[in-house]
C-alpha cells in the first residue's frame, strides 16, 4: 500500500453542502437546503466568474417577469464519486427545468444566474446560451443529465 | 381547435402563420416558435436545453 496526495472526494461533496467552515460562515436556522433561484440577464449585462450575488443591473424586465427571477428546485442532493485515488467529482443539477410562463421579453438576453436566495442572494454559477427573445410565451431552460460529466455545477480533481 | 397565447389574447392557431427554428451547437439545443398575424409577431417561445456545465477543477497542494 501506499498513500496517494489527494483532495478527498468526499471533501468536495461536502462543500456543496456546507459542512465545513474556514472562515467565518453565515449563521444557519436550520439544516434544511437553502433556496436558489434563477434571474435572467439582457445581452448587454457583464455578469460573469467574479459576480458575487444577484443584482437587479442588466436584469430582464417584461410581463409577468418578476425581479429577481423563478425558483430553482434542487431535488437531488449533490452527488461526490472517486474517478481514481487523486480524483473525483462532486456534482449537482437542477432537478427539473426552469421554466418562466406567458412573459413577454422584448429585449433579448442571453444568461441565467443561478443564486442562493437564503444566504444573501450570493451567486453560484452564470450560464449563457444564444440570444431569444419571448412574445407572450414561455422560456424554458432545460437541466442537462446530473451525472459526473454532464451536471450542470462540477468540482472536480484530476 | 389548438388555442395560442399571444399579443391579442388567445387566438386560434390556424388563424396564424406559424415559424419555427432550431439552434444545435456544443453549448446548446434550442427549439423555439413563432406566430405571426398579419405581418406581426404575436407570440415566441423557446426551450433551451444546456449541454455545457461550469466546472471548477480543486487540488491539494504538495509539501516538495
Amino acid at each position: 500500500m501506499a498513500n496517494t496526495q489527494a483532495m478527498t472526494t468526499s471533501f468536495m461533496g461536502e462543500l456543496m453542502t456546507a459542512t465545513h467552515n474556514f472562515g467565518t460562515a453565515p449563521v444557519r436556522g436550520t439544516s434544511a437546503t437553502d433556496s436558489f433561484k434563477a434571474a435572467l440577464y439582457l445581452t448587454t449585462a457583464t455578469y460573469n466568474a467574479s459576480t458575487t450575488a444577484y443584482s437587479a443591473t442588466g436584469e430582464v424586465s417584461g410581463t409577468n417577469y418578476t425581479a429577481g427571477g423563478v425558483a430553482v428546485t434542487f431535488g437531488t442532493p449533490p452527488t461526490a464519486t472517486n474517478s481514481s485515488t487523486t480524483a473525483g467529482v462532486a456534482f449537482v443539477t437542477p432537478s427539473a427545468s426552469i421554466t418562466y410562463t406567458t412573459v413577454t421579453l422584448a429585449t433579448a438576453f442571453d444568461a441565467v444566474l443561478i443564486y442562493n436566495s437564503t444566504q444573501s442572494n450570493k451567486a453560484v454559477s452564470v450560464h449563457t446560451f444564444g440570444s431569444q427573445t419571448i412574445t407572450a410565451g414561455t422560456f424554458t431552460l432545460t437541466m442537462p443529465s446530473n451525472t459526473t460529466s454532464t451536471a450542470l455545477i462540477r468540482l472536480a480533481t484530476t | 381547435m389548438a388555442l395560442v397565447t399571444t399579443t391579442k389574447g388567445e387566438m386560434d392557431e390556424t388563424l396564424l402563420e406559424k415559424r419555427e427554428g432550431s439552434l444545435d451547437n456544443d453549448n446548446e439545443s434550442t427549439t423555439w416558435v413563432e406566430y405571426w398575424l398579419d405581418g406581426e409577431l404575436v407570440h415566441r417561445s423557446a426551450h433551451v436545453a444546456l449541454k455545457k456545465n461550469v466546472s471548477s477543477a480543486v487540488e491539494a497542494a504538495s509539501f516538495n
